[in-house]
């Protein structure tokens, strides 16, 4: 491998993990910060176990989303030196506000709601939890307008061979990025639902089998108690409450990320449209979507190909909004590319051994035909089974079926595995280009860069194959740390983040009373204990 | 167009001021975990003064970095590219460090704690001192050619001077921590930390003069080596107000020791952001290396807006948390309450029954 192929494993490997924990950080944030609100505002118990609880889990999760990042951010200048000079002009100022005006609010807020329990008043703690969270979107909001601007630049003129803003407005309101944001952020929720689902199931379920909970002739739950800590009547509710709200949020997940991405697709065919090309392995022009095709789909001679089941005009539908335009395949946009941007890359030494050869317009189409399914279709199976788990749960109990109770669990990995492919596909159906050319007038066509003159010229292949290697293993080693944590606090349930709940037991009145958050409390003994708990 | 590069120049120093200065503690504090704390209390205690603040810290230095990309593409490309392998290894600190915060109490056993005690202070040593080593270069000089791009391998950048930047910020570290922690803390640690404080103040902050010296030897002014001489004094001031009890006297005399030492070193540097060491013509400078008066213009307009907001509401969370820590509010350690019999996959094996469970918790420690 060279320079340039490690240089590609390593940003898609760390960005592909690094986007592991950002949705759970963005959705699960956003649900905590709803459901503390809902504490703050009817004082129910079940609610302020619920904050602790997820609001555990978010931490757990959000440290590595934190180390994760950093990599990020010093790895454009690391490993791809001419790319940050071509773009910095207008790459830089998105990332730098993030930092500026994301990252700080985010992790200083953070820092207050997780130490401030009993520092603040309870309404000036919730907002700092609203606060960081908002903090995240706006993270997600720049970082987006920066991708979007390599899938779609906007707002330059070239200057000596480099791009330089001219309108930060078009840049910072790149309609690419206006529908790649709500999508993300729908793509985030449906993390997050499908963990809530996925976990709250599985207490209410361990509920039944120790038999605390039973269920009555009419089918009805009837929450029971034992002896130990957390394990009472309120703890039934935290779940079933949970459970509920998860399968509401995956729901509306995926209308939205469908919405969303229908806009996305319209872009693409207009922006991109070898990539939607590609999204189809569709080499000839057609207005069918396939659904699934058989042959070799990596193939670059279209006769390998053969659509099995293809729905005539989805394609159209996704591309244009109707039944009947022909969407171009392979084939004849090949012919157009190869006019506009040539059929070799130029003879320079930025582009190293590669200089000279032919380039290969068509993306992987492996990549981009099942990264495209991939992402529907796991979206759309978590959907669906958290509107059968509201069904089956209609009546607050679920089946002792262990089965069922593990499909549920593992059913947190789907809408993980549809953002990865969303990525993936976005990335990878970029290629050859890292800035990708824009045929339609509202892009500037002739700024586009091929990733092949993106790496950094004076960094050498041992380098780069060096920190592949120890980042790589970093990320495997931390996320079996990370999974273990999250699955010994998820299995603890409530009282793993608030022991405070196993002195609450004798006395009962101190959780009511005390909510855990009234600020110039101090005197019991439990007090400032239970706050640091939560935090370390 | 002069007037905005130089701004964004004098901007970027504030921003490693900034970062040096806040994350400075926590680094140091970092090492302190092993070098100072006796029993997991202190170390508890040394935690807990930079558990709220930690994270915020650290954007400054992707603050910083970022604002390199934006306002300085070709510093933020050459100078990132050229120190690869020890990018790498800061970046591998910060993350095992970040993770080890984190983590530490998550399982209560003396071992899962060790492991995360080393990761912080080996963390910790290992950011501090690549980040040391990457700003002396980037004021001293890396081998880059025309296109800014290292030549001579993967090691070409080292020198003397990577070693004395690493040495500096470590020491300075050490140090400013010891002037925060007797600053933020009570009892025992407090005053021991003061002790250290005037013992070892004296010398540990001698390799940072060192790297202020070499690089007015190297482009120095006349205004900047009043600098250095004005840190000198602001560094006696501290010291001499330590001995005499002034915690947060001591600890602001210290901080004007940093802003002149980063003042002295960036301003001797300006206009270069790195110099060539194969050739003056290849030197990156302010001119060369900047965006466009567009990009720096919008730029600047957010960041006088945004960053004084950064350090009011950092202020804030620093007056909100103002409280003194010592050791008798750090409770003991909380068991982990398993609330259902089932295997737990890190730390304890379950206890058998309800009951066994919560003996087991008020047993804890
Ligand atoms: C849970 C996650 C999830 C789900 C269910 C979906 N997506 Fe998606 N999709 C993403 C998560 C995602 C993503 C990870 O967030 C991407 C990658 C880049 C981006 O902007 O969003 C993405 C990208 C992406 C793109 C590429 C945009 C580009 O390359 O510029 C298109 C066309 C769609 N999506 C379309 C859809 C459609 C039509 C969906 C469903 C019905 C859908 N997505 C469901
Ligand atoms: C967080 C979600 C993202 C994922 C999962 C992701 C994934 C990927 C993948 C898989 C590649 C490798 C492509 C290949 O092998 O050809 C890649 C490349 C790249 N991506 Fe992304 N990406 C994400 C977001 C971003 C964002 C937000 C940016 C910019 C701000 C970005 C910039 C790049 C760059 C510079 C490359 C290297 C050049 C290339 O090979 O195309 N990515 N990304
Ligand atoms: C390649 C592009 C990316 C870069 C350079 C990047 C950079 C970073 C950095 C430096 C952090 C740590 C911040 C801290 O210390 O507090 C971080 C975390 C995070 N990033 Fe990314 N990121 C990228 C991709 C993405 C994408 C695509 C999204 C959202 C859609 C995203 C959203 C977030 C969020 C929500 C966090 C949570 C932790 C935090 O902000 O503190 N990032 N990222």
């Amino acid at each position: 491998m060279d320079a340039l192929e490690i240089a590609r494993w390593q940003f898609g490997i760390t960005t592909v993990y690094h986007f592991m924990m950002v949705p759970l950080t963005i959705g699960l944030g956003l649900v905590v910060a709803v459901i503390q609100t809902l504490w703050y505002r009817t004082g129910k118990v079940e609610y302020l176990r619920m904050t602790k609880f997820w609001g555990k889990l978010f931490l757990i999760n959000f440290i590595m989303g934190v180390a994760t990042g950093i990599v990020q951010e010093f790895q454009f200048g690391m490993a791809w030196s001419e790319y940050s000079r071509f773009v910095g002009d207008i790459f830089g100022a998105p990332l730098a506000l993030e930092a500026l005006l994301a990252f700080f609010v985010e992790s200083t807020f953070l820092g207050l709601w997780i130490f401030g329990w009993k520092q603040l008043k309870r309404g000036v703690h919730l907002a700092c939890l609203w606060i960081a969270v908002i903090g995240s979107l706006f993270s997600a909001y720049f970082i987006i307008v920066a991708n979007s601007w390599m899938q779609h630049p906007v707002g330059i003129q070239m200057v000596n061979g480099r791009p330089v803003m001219t309108d930060a407005w078009a840049v910072f309101t790149n309609n690419t990025a206006l529908v790649a944001v709500p999508h993300t952020l729908f793509g985030a929720l449906g993390v997050a639902g499908a963990f809530l689902l996925g976990i709250a199931w599985y207490h209410l379920w361990r509920r039944r089998h120790d038999g605390i909970d039973t269920v009555g002739a009419d089918g009805r739950a009837i929450p029971g108690e034992a002896n130990i800590p957390g394990r009472d009547k309120a703890d039934y509710k935290v779940w079933i409450n949970s459970l509920r709200i998860g399968a509401v949020v995956a729901m509306i997940s995926f209308a939205g990320t469908a919405f969303t991405g229908d806009l996305q697709g319209k872009l693409m065919f207009e922006q991109q449209p070898m990539k939607m090309a590609a999204a189809e392995a569709a080499c000839h022009d057609g207005t069918g979507f396939s659904v699934l095709s058989v042959g070799n789909v990596g193939s670059k001679n279209c006769n390998d190909i053969v659509a099995v089941i293809e729905v005539p005009g989805i394609l159209s539908f996704l591309a244009k909004g109707d039944f009947s335009t022909e969407v171009k395949g392979v084939n004849s946009l090949l012919d157009e590319y190869k006019a506009k941007y040539g059929t070799h890359l130029p003879n320079d030494p930025l582009y190293g051994d590669r200089a000279g050869q032919e380039i290969q317009y068509v993306p992987v189409m492996e990549v981009t035909y099942w990264g495209f399914r991939m992402m529907i279709g796991f979206g759309g199976i978590a959907a669906f089974a958290a509107l059968l788990a509201l069904w089956v749960t209609r009546r607050g109990a679920v089946p002792q079926s262990r089965w069922i109770m593990r499909l549920a669990v593992f059913g947190i990995l789907a809408p993980f595995g549809a953002n990865a492919a969303g990525w993936i596909f976005t990335e990878m159906g970029r290629q050859p280009f890292v800035v990708a050319p824009n045929p339609d007038a509202s892009g500037i066509d002739q700024v586009f860069m091929f990733t092949a003159a993106a790496v950094s010229p004076g960094v050498s292949a041992g380098e780069l194959i060096t920190s592949l290697v120890v980042l790589a293993s970093i990320y495997a080693v931390l996320l079996v740390v990370e999974v273990r944590l999250l699955v010994k606090y998820a299995r603890g349930g409530v009282a793993s983040a608030m022991p405070e709940l196993a002195e609450a037991r004798h006395g009962e009145k101190n959780e009511k009373k005390d909510d855990g958050g009234t600020p110039g409390a101090p005197g019991q003994p439990g007090d400032s204990d239970d706050v640091l708990a939560f935090a370390y | 167009m002069q007037l905005l590069p130089t701004v964004w120049f004098i901007a970027i120093a504030v921003l490693w001021t900034g970062y040096l200065f806040l994350e400075g503690f926590d680094l140091g504090v970092g090492m302190l975990m092993k070098l100072f704390a006796r029993n997991n209390t202190d170390r508890r205690v040394l935690l807990n003064t930079i558990g709220p603040v930690w994270d915020g810290n650290e954007v400054w230095l992707l603050t910083a970095a970022g604002a390199t990309f934006a306002a300085f593409p070709l510093w933020y490309a050459s100078l990132f590219s050229a120190l690869y392998l020890p990018l790498l290894l800061v970046l591998v600190a910060l993350i095992f460090r970040a993770v080890a915060f984190e983590y530490r109490g998550k399982v209560d056993t003396a071992r899962w704690r060790t492991i995360w005690d080393w990761a912080i202070a080996i963390g910790s040593f290992t950011a501090a001192f690549g980040i040391g080593a990457a700003l002396a270069l980037t004021t001293t000089g890396l081998p880059l050619n025309a296109n800014g791009d290292r030549q001579g391998g993967p090691f070409a950048w080292f020198s003397g001077y990577a070693v004395l930047g690493g040495f500096a910020v470590v020491a300075f570290a050490l140090v400013h921590a010891l002037a925060f922690l007797a600053l933020k803390t009570d009892g025992e640690v407090r005053h021991r930390a003061r002790r250290l404080f005037v013992r070892f103040s004296p010398v540990a902050l001698l390799p940072l003069l060192g790297w202020m010296v070499a690089v007015q030897l190297l482009s120095g002014k006349t205004w900047t080596w009043l600098l250095v001489i004005a840190g000198v004094l602001a560094a006696a001031a501290a010291w001499v107000l330590a001995r005499k009890g002034a915690e947060g006297r001591a600890f602001g005399a210290l901080g004007a020791f940093l802003v002149c030492a980063t003042a002295s070193i960036f301003g001797a540097a300006f206009p270069v952001v790195i110099p060539s060491t194969l050739d003056p013509a290849f030197n990156l400078t302010i001119s060369n290396a900047a965006s466009s008066a567009y990009t720096l213009g919008l730029m600047s307009i957010v960041a006088a807006v945004g960053l004084p907001l950064v350090i009011a509401y950092q202020a804030w969370t620093y007056w909100v948390f103002r409280q003194r820590v010592s050791a008798a509010h750090i409770p003991a350690a909380h068991g982990f309450l398993p609330a259902i019999a089932a295997k737990v996959l890190i730390g304890h094996a379950a206890p058998s029954g309800p009951d066994a469970k919560h003996a087991r918790h008020n047993a804890r420690e």
